[in-house]
């Protein structure tokens, strides 16, 4: 049996059946990476000693039957930017190149609890400031699907690894889009859950105001086992917040009768490749053949998405990356002369040229004389983004939309021009503005064989509603592919 | 004809608060403690590390707040001043810029035996930084990150100080209202109060402001009015010579009496301030200000009127015993035990205060309880012990707290009220001494203290001198 091609709800099911031990399916997975990370690149970490260690532990629990959840025993990836006590975690930047981190963030607690087995870290745009994963200080990361191809970003490491097989599940962090697009190019399910709903104790942060952890995986449900482990209420993070209720698997219902989707106009507009435009809406039709009311209408703001994005997020960034400093961990430069020139040096060469961009950016933007003109400004339009979503889920359970504009585009092809890669972020900034959930399904590829995935959103904490359409959508997708349909 | 100059002052002031925790993180705000010890991931900045406002620096800024008649933002923000220092482990200090916690208030103070108002501009929350520690040795800088993240609040006043007699009456008046509400014990010594003076001198009669210069590193109440005489006379001597005053950040170099140049309003920094996105605003309900306004205590100006008016204390022993919470409790509490006030007072201005002094304490480092001032009271007003005796029982009460009725007894210190006892060594004292008697008779009168004198040697300190007195006199 290969343990690999078994969803991750299944798996633990087996391990707790005690038809497979914890350490198989770790042993597994490690074989998997071992034949893939060659082609794939997608781990910068792989602790192979501390994720067999950590098998025992877990095989003792279910033996003594302390573990009952759908995801005890199964090996999980995490994106290198989440802190894991004791397990090198850089943010893949040269300036964390050796950090260790002296605590586990509140989410890598819950796996914990949840007896899930941290098998490594993976690859990622530096600090998540960028959507392909080849910003990375460890070398970029390929797509699973087709390697001369970008696996998106921020989060590619943990997608490509999930597509690749290497894991069933894994960990990313979503501030623009870094979730859900890189599970769009990698053929993966990835769900960015509403701001507040998963702590950020331990994520290192990159736009504060709008980073959020989630889960990563090959289907619908898996990804909703995954979030009822990571979302909690903790107090260590002010801007948690507590849920009437965590189990998301029972959510997982095929019923989308009567669900009104909307789909707005402005995301089928110019910039839309018209093989993602065919898969997006073929997936409305789905939706709509399983007895939902599909419905175009006008959203507006989203011209403006791009540019509040990149004002707030890129402010946060040049504070919340000041503590980078050479001083008390990290890289710190070896020749300087005095304290000024050590600040200098050690940033100068342990941050990269996009993470540089968006210091200097944010930087700008929170002068003295900008302030009013570009940072306040752009906290009034995220204001209106919001208030544009509040009108339309007045009408509409959930929003249907395209997670990028373009499948995966070659690798190399996106840094020469920054500023088109921004214009990528399209169709997933504005969710992060507006606090909200939103998944990425995949419904089909391009004529060259490469992942296209369709967005759902919904209002903020209505993850059930996301999933119960995405489970429907994919279920539907299922089906239609069995019988040579479609796609 | 001479020009006669005015100076004004404003005063930021920085008081530590008195909460068991920081600001943000669970760590121990006590002082001293091995370096790094009161520390987490939160207070050394690490990465991925969130803030999580600790309530009670809320409740104290707004105490001290209403205390100083300050208006209360109900919706008030943390803000980031970003700046790079080793100090400050996330090269951003947690702070208050847009929506300060409390704003436009006065205190009343008193100098020169005038009282005037002084306007508080705003009362904001932030954190202090950790310390740095240059090893000249090594040649190396450590840093010791148990203060950072320590509650501060800073007080900034409108300049509304005329002179370094009101600043100091102003700082007075601070100080005893954090002190009194429980939000800090204001300890100069271990920098929990500490001030930046905003001074610039104009002409008298003007009504625009001079140029103004910011002196820092002033941690005790004598610096600070050293430096403002010292200010104010730098500035004048530039004026009268023509020369402008330099709009900049100076350095007080107490021990030379000098001030030096830090940086000017051209080096001034863009601190880039932003609401932090880590936290969010902090709403405060009526309910909460209520009872934060209900649960205020007595403060010092109106504990002094009654002072005066209850217990018929003089104006200056109110005051005195006002000044620190710490020394009015202890009166009032061994006034309400049933000792006389004004014993109670005396003992607290002239022995209390000396030992104090002498020991370079504060009041809040007293030991002794109002139940064994109340028992030595006692003692002295029946006779007990003779007042040389009670001084030094005080002092043993003031290092031990020791319990003034058992020292007596275990020390044999009570005052020998038996004439026969008396009787015999005033006779032999009498005998041991003919020639001062044949004085004393010969009409010399003030001879009969050294005779007192001889008395209370012969019995250790225990006869009554005034019975001794009266027994010499009809001896003789």
């Amino acid at each position: 049996m290969d343990l690999m091609k078994l969803t991750a709800v299944q798996l633990s099911e087996k391990i707790r059946a005690g038809e497979v031990r914890a350490a198989e399916a770790v042993e597994a997975a490690l074989a998997a990476i071992e034949a893939q990370e060659k082609r794939i690149h997608a781990f910068i970490t792989v602790d192979r000693d501390g994720a067999m260690k950590a098998a025992e532990r877990v095989q003792k629990r279910i033996d003594a039957g302390e573990l009952k959840g759908p995801l005890a025993g199964v090996p999980i990836a995490v994106k290198d930017n989440i802190c894991t006590k004791g397990l090198k975690t850089t943010c893949a930047s040269k300036i964390l190149y050796n950090f260790v981190p002296t605590y586990n963030a509140e989410v890598i607690e819950n796996l914990e609890k949840a007896g899930m087995i941290v098998i490594g870290k993976t690859n990622m745009d530096e600090f998540a400031m960028g959507s392909t994963t080849e910003t990375s200080f460890f070398g970029v990361t390929k797509n699973p699907r087709n390697p001369e191809h970008v696996p998106g970003g921020s989060s590619g490491g943990s997608c490509a690894a999930v597509g690749a097989g290497e894991v069933l599940c894994a960990l990313g962090s979503d501030t623009g889009g870094s979730i859900r697009q890189p599970s769009s190019f990698c053929g993966v399910t990835g769900l960015k859950p509403t701001y507040g709903a998963v702590s950020r104790y331990g994520l290192i942060a990159y736009g504060s105001s709008l980073d959020q952890i989630g889960p990563v995986a090959n289907d619908v449900t898996d990804c909703a086992a995954l979030l009822s482990v990571i979302a909690s209420h903790d107090p260590k993070d002010s801007t948690s917040v507590e849920l009437e209720d965590y189990d998301f698997m029972g959510a997982l219902r095929e019923d989308v009768s009567g669900l009104r989707v909307g789909i707005p106009n402005e995301y089928f507009g110019e910039g839309l490749d018209p093989e993602v435009k065919s898969r997006v809406l073929h997936a409305a039709e789905v939706l709509k053949s399983c007895g939902a009311q599909v419905e175009h209408f006008d959203l507006g703001m989203l011209e403006y998405a791009i540019p509040a994005y990149y004002v707030i997020a890129s402010a946060e960034a040049s504070s919340n990356l000041e503590r980078f400093d050479g001083v008390k961990y990290g890289y710190r430069a070896e020749d300087f002369e005095g304290l000024h020139d050590m600040y200098k040096q050690t940033r100068s060469q342990g941050f990269g040229p996009e993470v540089k961009r968006r210091i200097m950016l944010g930087s700008f933007v929170l002068s003295s004389g900008y302030y009013d003109a570009y940072y306040l400004k752009a906290l009034r339009t995220k204001a209106l983004i919001k208030k544009s979503f509040d009108d339309a889920f007045a009408k509409y359970d959930v929003i249907l939309a395209p997670a990028a504009p373009t499948a995966a585009p070659r690798l190399g092809e996106s840094l020469s021009d920054p500023l088109a890669m921004y214009l990528g972020d399209i169709y997933t900034v504005s969710v992060n503005l507006a606090g909200l959930p939103g998944i990425s399904v995949p419904c089909g590829s391009t004529s060259a064989g490469l992942p296209v995935g369709v967005q759902i959103l919904a209002d903020c904490f209505k993850e059930k509603t996301i999933l119960r359409a995405a489970y429907t959508l994919e279920q539907a997708l299922g089906k239609e592919a069995q019988h040579g349909e479609g796609i | 004809m001479a020009r006669e100059y005015e100076t004004v002052i404003g005063l930021e002031v920085h008081v530590e608060l008195a909460t068991k925790t920081k600001i943000f993180c669970g760590c121990s705000t006590e002082f001293g403690g091995e370096p790094n010890t009161h520390t987490c991931p939160v207070c050394t900045g690490m990465p991925g590390s969130l803030p999580v406002l600790n309530k009670k620096v809320v409740e104290y800024a707004m105490a001290v707040g209403l205390a100083a008649n300050c208006r209360i933002h109900q919706y008030c923000k943390f803000d980031r001043k970003n700046y790079f220092y080793p100090d400050n482990p996330q090269n951003y200090q947690i702070s208050q810029l847009y929506l300060p916690i409390c704003h436009d208030g006065w205190i009343e103070i008193e100098a020169g035996g005038e009282k005037k108002k002084v306007r508080i501009h705003e009362i904001h929350m932030e954190e202090d930084a950790g310390k740095l520690i240059h090893d000249d040795w090594e040649d190396c800088s450590l840093v010791d990150y148990n203060r950072s993240g320590v509650p501060l609040i800073e007080i900034v006043s409108e300049p509304d100080m005329r002179s370094a007699e009101e600043v100091i009456a102003y700082l007075e008046q601070l100080r005893m209202i954090a002190q009194y509400v429980g939000a800090s014990d204001c300890k100069l010594q271990e920098g929990s109060m500490r001030a930046d003076v905003n001074l610039s001198v104009r002409e008298k009669g003007s009504d625009t402001f001079g140029t103004r210069t910011e002196m820092k590193n002033l941690n005790s109440f004598k610096a600070i009015a050293r430096a403002i005489e010292g200010e104010q006379a730098r500035q004048i001597d530039l004026l009268e010579e023509g020369r402008p005053v330099i709009q900049e950040t100076r350095r007080w170099d107490d021990n030379k009496g000098e001030s030096y140049p830090m940086r000017s309003k051209e080096d001034a920094q863009d601190y880039r301030y932003f609401p932090d996105p880590d936290l969010p605003p902090v709403e405060i309900s009526d309910a909460w200000m209520e009872e934060i306004r209900s649960s205020l205590p007595e403060l010092q100006p109106a504990k002094k009127a009654r002072y005066m008016e209850e217990f018929q204390l003089p104006a200056y022993d109110a005051s005195i015993l006002t000044e620190s919470k710490k020394l009015a409790d202890l009166f009032e509490e061994t006034v309400a035990l049933g000792a006389r006030p004004k014993k109670v007072s005396n003992w607290l201005m002239v022995e209390t205060l000396r030992l104090l002094k002498e020991n370079s304490m504060e009041p809040e480092q007293i030991r002794f309880t109002p139940e064994n001032l109340k028992k030595l009271i006692a003692l002295t007003e029946d006779g007990s012990v003779n007042s040389s005796v009670a001084k030094e029982v005080f002092e043993q009460m003031f290092r031990d707290n020791v319990d003034p009725e058992a020292y007596v007894e275990e020390h044999g210190l009570k005052t020998v009220n038996d004439a026969g006892a008396l009787e015999a060594v005033v006779k032999k004292v009498l005998e041991n001494n003919p020639k001062v008697v044949e004085e004393y008779r010969g009409g010399k009168e003030k001879v009969l203290g050294f005779l007192v004198g001889q008395v209370m040697k012969e019995m250790k300190g225990k006869a009554n001198p005034a019975m001794a007195g009266e027994l010499l006199k009809k001896l003789m």
